[in-house]
């Protein structure tokens, strides 16, 4: 059987470490591997001994790298950690269908949509302007100190809505893109067949702006799953919280290394995946254009 | 006398300053082919575009049956329900399958069922030779193959009046002439049909009619033969004897 370019490139699998560029033959494949290995371990045993070797070692293992801390802290600060992922979940989900809104709302024409425009842009310039921190804390903190009637109350909800508040603005920014990205001829043969400007924008433009984007929008998962911590500063107990407390009881950073093994063990993945897709997806767009 | 399918009226149409069409006047009656020829930029993709109400002319009036459609409050999502048009670049979705292309535009913007249209672009698509193709996604589709799903796109709602682009002017020289059969098959049932092109003897075959548009105006028409043969306007002259000498005539 024979398969289109656009089908080899969908059923190569994720590479990733190895460089795109295939060998030429097997021994000159083979004795690339060899040298990259032993590159690699004559480069990474190097530092690693000199590391190891250096008077101050002792001390930064105690103070960051202590088996005895990882254990005693590591429950509390995974259960915390949790949070990061529920915050980060709901969040994101929130940020994808906000930011589509918003991106959609800035992109209808017409002197009708003016309103709706200048109210996204402004949206845009202030969520994007702003500190995230200092969202966090003047909606974590300012808002539920007003105890408004029917108004939730809680730190941590008010601290996800305000990272939502920003991520949403950004990633608007990311779809605006790839809307604007989709060829307006596209746009005109969706308006010839009778579809509204709505319509338009829904079946036929979004559908290629998003793919054009998804890229960009995987690197703000792996931005967002970050900026989660953030809202230990109100308080809320999450992982970097948990890893605090045990920090300020012991005055040992391992708790720290412990919540920085879990943020990296969920966002390495994520960039690998961005870093494959992207790929495929370059390869099918020059396979496409051949 | 009938009233004319369309109705071109002192038709004028600016981009940034620009005059593109300074004034159109032009009447097809019902089951005629005119064809637009001229060279490029002379304003025959924009008097397509307007007729279709994707662009907003400046003076003017636009009539299709005799219905003003260029009037404030005229619905121009109606008004495209009537006239199809398709495009040099094909211009299809290429996130959908082909039975999709084809059937979104009646089942989102008119509330069609999906059963019934795409029983509909199914017969259209077994009397255009693409049958076998209703799954594909477009981009597995040869140029002439895309161009034939994208004129299926434009008949599936039954238009009365058929705006064709330079439709050929993409396509490979040997693919010419599946898209060329298609249109010549629509002539014989008697589709309305307004057609820019630079195929000259295609317009010379199947034209009822050709105008030739100069400078945003329609300097000169009448029957082929006659144009062809004895041209009255020394511009009209001047171009085709360029036609002749590339070998396109």
């Amino acid at each position: 059987m024979t398969l289109t370019p656009i089908e080899r490139v969908e059923r190569r699998g994720p590479r990733l470490l190895w460089p795109r560029r295939s060998p030429r033959t097997h021994e000159e494949g083979a004795r690339g591997a060899l040298i990259a290995a032993i590159s690699t371990l004559v480069v990474f045993g190097g530092v690693i001994a000199l590391v190891l070797s250096s008077d101050a070692w002792p001390r930064v293992q105690r103070q960051f790298f202590d088996w005895t801390h990882f254990k005693a802290s590591f429950p509390k600060v995974l259960s915390g950690f949790w949070l990061d992922v529920e915050m980060f979940i709901i969040a994101e989900a929130l940020i994808l269908v906000i930011g589509l809104a918003v991106a959609m709302a800035r992109s209808l024409r017409g002197p009708a949509f003016f309103p709706l425009r200048i109210i996204t842009i402004g949206y845009i310039d202030l969520a994007r302007g702003l500190p995230l921190l200092l969202l966090i804390l003047l909606m974590g903190f300012g808002i539920p100190s007003l105890q408004l009637p029917g108004v939730p109350n809680s730190a941590l909800f008010w601290g996800v809505a305000a990272l939502i508040f920003s991520y949403a603005a950004y990633t608007a920014e990311v779809y605006r893109a790839g809307i604007d990205s989709v060829h307006e001829s596209q746009r005109m043969s969706a308006r010839s067949i009778g579809l509204t400007q709505t319509q338009s924008l829904w079946y036929v433009v979004v559908p290629q702006a998003v793919r054009n984007v998804i890229p960009a929008l995987l690197n703000g998962f792996v931005s967002l799953q970050k900026d989660v911590a953030l809202v230990f500063v109100l308080g809320v107990r999450e992982g970097l919280r948990e890893a605090d407390i045990y920090n300020a009881r012991t005055f040992n950073y391992t708790s720290y290394i412990a919540a920085a093994i879990l943020f990296l063990l969920v966002s390495v993945p994520v960039a690998r995946f961005t870093d494959w897709y992207t790929d495929r997806e370059r390869h099918r767009m020059q396979a496409m254009s051949s | 006398m009938s009233v004319a399918r369309l109705s071109v009226r002192g038709v004028a149409k600016s981009f940034e300053g620009r005059e593109v069409l300074r004034s159109v006047d032009l009447e097809v009656a019902t089951h005629e082919v005119v064809c637009l020829i001229g060279s490029s930029g002379s304003g025959k993709s924009t008097l397509l575009k307007c007729i279709n109400l994707l662009v907003p002319v400046d003076r003017g009036e636009i009539s299709i049956d005799g219905v003003a459609i260029t009037k404030p409050g005229v619905n121009p999502n109606t008004v495209r329900q009537a006239i199809g048009i398709v495009f040099q670049a094909f211009n299809l979705f290429p996130h959908m399958r082909v039975i999709d292309n084809i059937t979104i535009g009646p089942r989102k913007a008119h509330r069609i069922p999906r059963g019934e249209v795409e029983a509909q672009a199914r017969v259209l698509l077994e009397r255009f030779g693409l049958a076998d193709k209703a799954r594909e996604y477009p981009d597995r589709l040869s140029g002439g193959e895309q161009q034939r799903v994208a004129i299926v796109r434009a008949l599936v709602t039954r238009p009365g009046l058929m705006l064709l682009d330079e439709v050929t002017s993409a396509l490979d020289p040997e693919l010419v002439g599946e898209v060329l059969g298609v249109i010549r098959d629509l002539k014989t049932e008697g589709m309305t049909m307004v057609i820019a092109t630079h195929e000259m003897g295609f317009a010379r075959d199947v034209a009822d009619r050709v105008c030739f548009l100069e400078g945003g105006v329609i300097l000169e028409q009448g029957a082929p033969v006659e144009m062809f043969a004895r041209p009255h306007h020394p511009r009209t002259r001047q171009f085709l004897e360029r036609i002749v000498d590339a070998g396109r005539l």
